[in-house]
């Protein structure tokens, strides 16, 4: 059976259900339940839209088709081949980074926190663009030393900031001087590399989806198929956390577990992600901030949060391929220019204090 | 107890002094061409050796690192100023869209008009900060609950976003544009002339004094917005005139010496451990004067190595402060207990 819980009884809309079938209890959001199917919904829809447009026109029929085998060999090879990469990468760093986004915020109860803030997106900066400037892509993949300046970075960030135990704001302001070094060092080398590898280097740091194979895809899916769960998992111990240490430890949450997983996790969403289409600007910070205000509810929801990155990400990308007809923006530009009035958007309609923030 | 107390802050105003004299007196006398310190205070007096050291005294590093002192001052200010104003210590002076807004306006000033020329650029760049951070500032107070300080950040991230987008998309599209824009965005002080440090001396001594006045409401802000509104503060007031200070000092130092606002965020949390160390506890009244000295003790000491480290070629303040900062920063937050703001 459902029972409305105390808070709905003064709010005139129902805004939580309690289900409560023993040996099962779990509390129901409709509008966050809403909200999420709707932007899966919304994601599927812009997915298929995104491989049926090109050169070679796919009706959105002939993409689903596709995605379950059938169809003519061109048709396929088309969909499968070349169209497809892109677009599963685009779906699966938007989901990523939204996704470590909301576990980063949730953790340190910040809005401004985002994984990019403590050094792992401009370690994997300053690693392709050295890759870049000093001519290893040859023998490196750009991806492959991305992940390794992202990974490397995150060490490096770690154990700095392990002293007798490590707290999160000790890691946020050690991963800051970090990732101060890193950003400068990236400058230093655009500007005295030659103009051609700049514009590269920009073209990278900026984030793109331009030309990604299956080569990209899978590595991230990969992981996703790991981090996912144990993320949406830790969304829900994490809430604990946001009453505060102390308070959390007596509700039973193993504090100093959780944390850790968060930040293995967080990690792992945006190394990788970043690896594979470079630090798309904006959607790990403005993902759940978006989700959080669309489902109204008073921390960035896990899931919605990766499925709102996923759209910000795939609808960037759309844009970024047809604003300019002939010419391929990266998606980074794109998710930063149609992000930000979103986001400010929900901002100015929030009239309470508590989901004004 | 209270002994040391009153002491140590008077021995902490000396020791800032005299480092920040040390390394004034250094970036007078260090670079392509080294000039020893005696000759340096001969020449400054009115007594040079010869006409050359005269020249690049005066011509050359006298404006250089009076624009270092003034644009470091301004961006620890304003760094402490803003993570205090939006009670978040992840907040730097760009949050308010101030490098952003000056990148764009730079870049659109080359791309529109062909603007070639550095006074040019500042000119354009602090334009385009003061714009931003308008808007920034008019999007965070919308709303019914008016400006709190979460609506404020995000607003001023979103634009940023928005902006930077936009320079990176004409940038990316126009390699001249780029090719000119790489080098104002490293941050360099090389580009100063007395001229310039005089045209934003105004600006910025505005900043510093209305900011300076802020740090006794910031005291009561830092309680909460219901504490300090029942302390007498107005609150509206306080944001409105914390937010002017902060474009006067961030949007003036971003357009001469390029976006390195980096400081800005580091500075506040060096000078949080350093009144902690003199026993003075988060009071806004020594933490802004003491980020104010700090920030451009920092750039000053970047800019001298910029220019040593692969003479006669200078590499770009903006570039050093980090290398020299970044590690100097981390050794610090490993040292202490973290007092959280």
């Amino acid at each position: 059976m459902t029972l409305p819980t105390a808070d709905s009884a003064a709010a005139p809309r129902v805004r939580a259900l309690r289900l409560a079938v023993p040996p099962v209890s779990a509390l129901l959001r409709p509008r966050l339940i809403a909200v999420s199917a709707g932007l899966a919904v919304a994601v599927f829809l812009v997915f298929c839209w995104g491989v049926s447009i090109g050169d070679y026109p796919v009706s959105l029929l002939g993409v689903v088709k596709a995605l379950v085998d059938k169809g003519d060999p061109g048709t396929l090879l088309v969909v499968r081949d070349l169209r497809l990469p892109r677009a599963v990468v685009g779906l699966l760093v938007g989901i990523a980074f939204g996704i470590s986004g909301a576990l980063f915020q949730t953790m340190t109860r910040n809005p401004l926190a985002s994984p990019d803030m403590i050094g792992l997106t401009e370690g994997a900066g300053t690693a392709v663009v050295a890759g870049i400037v000093w001519g290893w892509d040859s023998h490196v993949s750009a991806q492959t030393l991305g992940l390794l300046g992202a990974l490397g970075t995150a060490l490096i960030v770690y154990l700095l900031s392990w002293k007798r135990g490590s707290t999160g704001y000790r890691i946020i302001l050690i991963g800051i001087g970090v990732s101060w070094i890193c950003s400068s060092a990236t400058d230093y080398l655009v500007a005295n590399g030659s103009r051609f590898q700049a514009s590269e280097s920009i073209g990278w740091l900026v984030g793109n989806l331009n030309g990604r194979t299956w080569d990209q895809a899978r590595p991230l899916a990969l992981a996703l198929l790991v981090l996912l769960p144990v993320s949406l998992l830790l969304g829900r111990q994490l809430r604990t956390l946001q009453l505060g240490d102390d308070v959390a430890a007596g509700l039973g949450t193993r504090v100093q577990t959780v944390r850790l997983a968060v930040l293995v996790t967080g990690v792992g969403l945006i190394a990788f992600g970043t690896a594979a289409a470079g630090p798309i600007a904006f959607v790990a910070l403005a993902a759940p901030q978006t989700a959080q205000r669309l489902a109204g509810t008073a921390w960035p929801p896990t899931l919605a949060s990766g499925l709102t990155g996923a759209l910000m990400v795939l609808v960037g990308d759309l844009v970024a391929r047809e604003v300019i007809p002939g010419t391929e923006l990266p998606v980074g530009i794109v998710t930063g220019v149609i992000g930000a009035p979103v986001l400010l958007w929900l901002l100015t309609r929030a009239n309470r204090a508590g989901s004004g923030g | 107890m209270t002994r040391s107390a009153a002491l140590r802050p008077t021995l902490l105003v000396a020791l800032l002094g005299t480092a920040l004299l040390a390394i004034c007196l250094l970036s007078l006398s260090l670079g392509a061409r080294s000039i020893p310190p005696i000759e340096v205070a001969r020449t400054l007096l009115g007594h040079p050796p010869d006409q050359d050291v005269h020249d690049i005294v005066w011509s050359a590093r006298v404006p250089r690192t009076a624009l270092g002192l003034t644009a470091g001052a301004a961006l620890g200010l304003s760094g402490a100023l803003m993570q205090a104003l939006t009670r978040n210590p992840l907040a730097d002076p760009g949050i308010l869209g101030v490098s952003a807004g000056a990148s764009f306006a730079i870049v659109l000033a080359i791309e529109l008009f062909g603007l070639g020329s550095l006074l040019g650029y500042i000119w354009f760049a602090f334009a385009g900060a003061m714009a931003a951070s308008l808007v920034v500032y008019l999007l965070g107070r919308t709303g019914r609950s008016g400006l709190t300080p979460v609506k404020l950040a995000l607003a001023g991230v979103a634009v940023t976003a928005l902006l930077s987008s936009l320079t990176s998309a004409v940038v990316l599209t126009d390699p001249d544009a780029l090719d000119r824009y790489r080098f104002w965005s490293a941050g360099s002080l090389g580009t100063a002339t007395g001229s310039t440090v005089l045209h934003f001396l105004p600006f910025l001594a505005l900043g510093a004094l209305l900011a300076l006045s802020c740090a006794p409401a910031l005291n009561s802000l830092a309680l909460g917005d219901d504490v300090a509104a029942s302390l007498g503060r107005r609150l509206g007031l306080v944001r409105f005139q914390g937010v002017v200070a902060i474009v006067l000092l961030a949007g003036g130092a971003v357009a001469v010496i390029g976006p390195v606002v980096f400081l800005g965020l580091v500075v506040p949390h060096a000078a949080r451990i350093v009144a902690q160390q003199a026993g003075l506890g988060p009071d806004h009244r020594w933490l802004l004067p003491i980020s104010a000295v700090l920030a451009p003790c920092l750039l000053l000491l970047a800019d001298i190595v910029g220019r040593l480290v692969e003479r006669p070629i200078e590499v770009q303040a903006g570039i050093i402060v980090a290398f020299i900062g970044g590690p100097f920063f981390i050794a610090l937050v490993r040292r202490r207990r973290l007092a959280e703001i």
